[in-house]
């Protein structure tokens, strides 16, 4: 055996120091979250979680309204989102002619890049007006349902919903369908063999066999829309109450960080704003956990590409 | 599979009714693409004027006004950001790849796994609370880091994974020639994989490029030309958040004309890092 030179071991060494900052860096932000939320944590206990009062000049806080509202965008968004996304990774993955499919994709693929804030202005400007009068209309025709009730502003619970399913629908594409492509041909052969047709195949053989890479991407979509501030911030309407109603104005984690941050004058109301920082990064640290995990399990083979 | 009841005229109905679904499902995705591209390119072409790229902005009702410093913030706060994320990305990834066999390359993975997932308005308090508040001033520093450690886990995963596809055979020819092991890694390795990794930059410094997020309260914004890097900065995604929530149609105008310009931007990286990849991310042996 050589000896070990001296180049080589700094080499190591220093490719290990910037490794390891890594590991460093994501300690940090943890605890920057739990040190920094003291304050609330402490006065508050666990009730932050399940109060509703948000009072910043009384210095009462609970976060139960931008929960909610985090919550209810995210599952109406992806309601929206699931079925449409997966429609179309089909349509890409088994029935279009490849290098159709690709040049869409790589048009999809580039929505991913649209920054949020751009999605926000089209929101803005577009969207609002149209779910204002979508609204109206549907509140003249059902509006004795509590979820159609109360006035309409165009910004809300719903149209924040709906953009939000927007920005991850493309995402749902690109994901399930190279999950899709994954699926081994022999598998679809098989299939049709049997004489299944095409769509029998598609929802008895493949969507069985890429059931968890799917599941993951969904779950990709729900960690990205957990975390989604600007987008949903200008839509959203900004108020911490929770309604009945799918038109009402509601207010998320992510939106109540981005528009009172700066403003908080107060050490407690500093902390509060922390703690819903630190409810965010363990809802979206546990459904990365789970994504990964199913999308682990699925690996592209060499044949399937076909 | 368990047998399909029904007759085969029913079967394909059902088949037609639900590729035709998937077909809308397509179209449906695309056309809103196609709708949002040319919704901001009309109203942003519209809006856009040399002023918007040589002025400052200009007080409510007087014409003329640009977002010139908030184009300038935007290229420091992203200097910034490659000068932090690339070399702790690119060199963190070549050690993964190169030596990352071990448990401590499991859990750098882990963290950078977790990092990535982290929603950026997070990374933006974190930032604030390390070097905002104890400085005392927000500032373009502090902007350029926040979007650095939003690069990372990017950068990290792309060198890694794109100095794995260079085959074994390159590194045994240079270590069979004498080179030491990090010669290897330095002048055969990684040129052999850079068109990829150049590539996973490129998607690293676009990803972040857009971010408004995480500046709010680390850059925070300004009317006026940032000196240094020590002073809160105006850049393009804050402005035209700003700009697109304020009551004024000018404001407007100038927000889909910052719209459009950082949409360019941003997926002009993105067509870049493509067509980078096209002549294949790595060069093989021989």
């Amino acid at each position: 055996m050589r000896p070990r030179r001296l180049g080589d071991i700094i080499f190591r060494a220093g490719t290990l120091g910037l490794a390891l900052s890594v590991l460093a860096i994501t300690g940090t932000v943890a605890a920057v979250l739990l040190l920094q939320s003291r304050l609330a944590r402490e006065a508050f206990g666990w009730s932050f979680l399940w109060t509703s009062t948000w009072d910043p000049v009384a210095l009462r806080f609970g976060a139960l309204p931008f929960i909610d509202g985090t919550l209810m965008t995210t599952f109406l968004a992806l309601a929206l989102a699931v079925p449409v996304g997966l429609g179309a990774a089909v349509c890409l993955a088994e029935l279009l002619p490849l290098r159709v499919a690709d040049g869409l994709t790589f048009l999809i693929e580039l929505l991913v890049a649209v920054p949020s804030v751009v999605y926000g202005l089209v929101g803005v400007f577009v969207l609002v007006p149209a779910m204002r009068s979508v609204e109206t209309a549907v509140q003249n025709a059902l509006g004795f349902i509590p979820l159609f009730s109360g006035p309409i502003y165009g910004v809300g619970l719903l149209t924040a919903s709906v953009l939000l399913a927007v920005m991850v629908v493309p995402f749902i594409i690109a994901v399930s369908r190279e999950v899709l492509l994954a699926v081994p041909q022999t598998q679809r052969e098989a299939a049709l063999a049997l004489g299944a047709t095409r769509w029998e195949m598609v929802r008895h053989v493949v969507l069985p066999y890429a059931r968890s890479g799917i599941l993951g991407s969904i779950f990709l979509a729900l960690a990205r829309a957990l975390g989604e501030t600007m987008a949903v911030t200008m839509v959203i309407g900004n108020r911490p109450e929770i309604s009945a109603s799918l038109f009402a104005p509601a207010y998320t984690m992510a939106a109540v960080l981005a528009n009172e941050f700066t403003e908080a004058t107060d050490d407690v109301y500093l902390a509060a704003l922390v703690e819903i920082g630190l409810v965010l990064f363990a809802i979206t640290l546990v459904v990365n956990a789970i994504a990964r995990l199913l999308i682990g399990r699925v690996q592209r083979s060499p044949s399937a590409a076909a | 599979m368990t047998p399909i009841p029904g007759s085969y005229r029913r079967r394909r109905i059902v088949e037609g009714v639900m590729f035709t679904a998937a077909g809308l499902a397509t179209a449906t995705s695309v056309g809103v693409l196609l709708f949002l591209l040319g919704y901001i390119a009309v109203h942003g072409v519209a809006a856009l004027s040399l002023s918007f790229f040589t002025n400052l902005p200009a007080p409510v009702g007087e014409p003329g006004g640009g977002m010139a410093n908030a184009i300038v913030g935007s290229a420091k706060i992203l200097l910034v950001a490659a000068l932090v994320g690339v070399p702790i990305g690119f060199l963190g990834g070549v050690y993964l790849a190169e030596y990352g066999r071990g448990s401590v390359a499991f859990w750098v993975r882990y963290a950078a796994d977790v990092l990535n997932g982290v929603p950026s308005i997070v990374i933006g308090i974190t930032v604030y609370a390390l070097l905002v508040r104890p400085l005392g001033h927000f500032s373009t520093f502090a902007g350029g880091v926040a979007l650095g450690l939003m690069m990372i886990p990017v950068a990290l995963r792309a060198t890694e994974e794109f100095l794995r596809l260079v085959p074994d055979s390159l590194r045994e020819a240079a270590l069979a020639l004498g080179a030491p092991t990090w010669v290897t890694i330095m002048r055969v390795v990684i040129p052999a994989g850079i068109r990829g990794i150049v590539t996973g930059l490129l998607l690293a410094l676009a990803r972040v490029a857009g971010e408004t997020a995480p500046l709010l309260f680390t850059a925070l914004n300004n009317r006026f030309w940032s000196p240094g890097w020590r002073a809160p900065t105006a850049s393009l995604p804050v402005m035209i958040f700003t700009y697109a929530i304020a009551p004024y149609d000018d404001w407007h105008r100038q927000a889909w004309a910052g719209g459009l310009v950082l949409l360019m931007l941003v997926l002009g990286l993105n067509v870049l890092a493509r067509v980078l990849m096209r002549g294949g991310a790595v060069r093989s042996a021989g």
